[in-house]
């Protein structure tokens, strides 16, 4: 059973913030040191992007856009809050940012990622 | 150091904002005009403006990143204190060598 | 559909930190509310069963304990609203405070966030000389205001995840008292409590969450004062600044 204060917006946007948050933050290094490559020449980068074609791999690629979107959608909700006197409407605001993060997600696969 | 802490990570989220709607609107024009690797190289290539830009969004992310996890971790594990400060002051600078490293990467691609 | 001539099962918990669920069955009365089952059950049951309450009518929050998952004021709560869709009412003392016996806990760390967070007004030196013309509509006034009507219930508290992940977290009544301190244009104790407010367990730990904002029962929003104290606390640090 979840706890009731776990059924609420606020927390549920907390948690995707932080669990985004902590996504990206895992795979920055990953992302530095896969661009790093091209400093070796075309060669073992393009080695490594012929890996990225992978199904499973896009699908991660893709999430990791979709968690970025969402991380900056919610990132700024709470500077809203913590800045602006009106009021937050949570779950609206909420969805809002869901949805956003998701728009992106969307945006991406309709161009064809 | 609190105070400081937490106004960093403000400031560094109002960099993020305006890098990462940036990097965000490149990726999905890059995806939409099918280009490769090889296509954005050659527009990022000696090219200066994309090499301050991105060092500026390595920055913050070097800032922002860390001080997120630290609060992560602090309360959802045991660890806490000075060894954990400076873990994640070392996590820092490994994301802004390898952040800067990566730009510059890029930039001579 | 429930029967509602059958009689209500009430999980109640027993003991301390460690402890059960013990069940009972209690008679139902129309408008019944959570106090009125637990006062029967220790009057007519069990009289060893250890609760709190004292006003009876929703002014001093002794009554406050978690209902069905909910941390709630038991005496202005129906036992119908309560239980909505489930079938059994259960009963635990407030999450985050030290369990006393049952249902009752220990509210000493409570008050101790509430004075380490400089919650007391701050005379000055000269009283008597030093009379204060407030107007109500004052932004400062109306800030203070918003969030003076905090009777102590703990409720936020309980509800707070900060709290129960960082257990030296001041919390959210201490906080939205510190504000309220804070737009208290009479008050001359502010250097030391933004100090309190702004240290490792101060006011940057509220994740807006926002569970202290939906629970309390006075419509109060300790979200939004920790967010004044935040914007002070960031103030402070530029104005700090050579």
């Amino acid at each position: 059973m979840i706890r009731a204060s776990h059924r609420q917006p606020g927390f549920l946007a907390a948690l995707l913030h932080r669990l985004s948050g902590l996504a990206l933050a895992l795979f920055l290094p990953l992302h530095f040191l896969a661009l790093g490559l091209a400093l070796n020449g075309a060669a073992p980068l393009d080695s490594f992007l012929a890996l990225t074609r992978q199904p499973l791999v896009k699908l991660a690629e893709w999430a990791l856009v979709v968690a970025l979107a969402t991380h900056m959608a919610l990132g700024l909700r709470v500077i809203a809050i913590e800045l602006l006197p009106w009021r937050d409407r949570t779950a609206a605001t909420v969805s809002t940012c869901v949805g956003a993060g998701l728009l992106v997600g969307l945006l991406l696969l309709l161009n064809g990622a | 150091m609190t105070a400081a802490l937490f106004l960093a990570q403000r400031l560094s989220a109002a960099v993020l904002a305006v890098a990462v709607t940036m990097h965000l609107a490149t990726i999905i024009h890059a995806a939409r005009a099918g280009m490769t690797a090889a296509d954005v190289f050659s527009r990022t290539r000696g090219n200066v403006a994309f090499l301050i830009l991105y060092g500026i969004f390595v920055l913050a992310v070097a800032v922002h990143a860390p001080i997120g996890l630290r609060n992560v971790l602090r309360e959802w594990t045991p660890w806490r204190g000075r060894g954990l400060d400076i873990a994640l002051a070392a996590f820092a600078l490994l994301l802004l060598a390898l952040g800067l490293r990566a730009a510059l990467a890029v930039f001579l691609a | 559909m429930t029967d509602t001539d059958a009689p209500l099962a009430v999980e109640v918990w027993r003991g301390a930190a460690a402890g059960r669920f013990q069940t009972f069955q209690v008679a139902r009365s129309a408008n019944q509310t959570v106090l009125d089952v637990v006062t029967n059950i220790q009057r007519d049951q069990d009289p060893t069963l250890a609760y709190r309450f004292a006003c009876r009518v929703g002014m001093c929050g002794s009554c406050a304990m978690v209902v069905n998952g909910r941390p709630r004021w038991t005496c202005r709560t129906r036992v119908a609203a309560a239980l909505g869709a489930a079938s059994v009412l259960r009963l635990e003392p407030l999450r985050n405070f030290t369990v006393v016996r049952d249902l009752a806990v220990d509210m000493r760390d409570f008050f101790d966030k509430w004075q380490a967070a400089k919650g007391h007004f701050e005379p000055s030196a000269d009283p008597a000389a030093d009379f204060a013309v407030v107007p109500p509509g004052s932004p400062q006034r109306q800030a203070a205001d918003a969030g003076i009507e905090c009777i102590g219930c703990g409720i936020c508290h309980s509800a707070c995840d900060v709290v129960a992940w960082d257990r030296d977290y001041l919390g959210p009544a201490a906080l939205n008292r510190a504000w309220t301190l804070v737009n208290d244009v009479r008050d001359r104790g502010n250097a030391a409590r933004m100090d309190a407010v702004s240290a490792a367990s101060g006011c940057h730990l509220c994740h807006t969450h926002m569970s202290c904002t939906q629970f309390c029962p006075k419509g109060l929003a300790p979200t939004y004062a920790i967010a004044g104290l935040k914007r002070a606390m960031v103030a402070r640090a530029l104005g700090r600044k050579p």
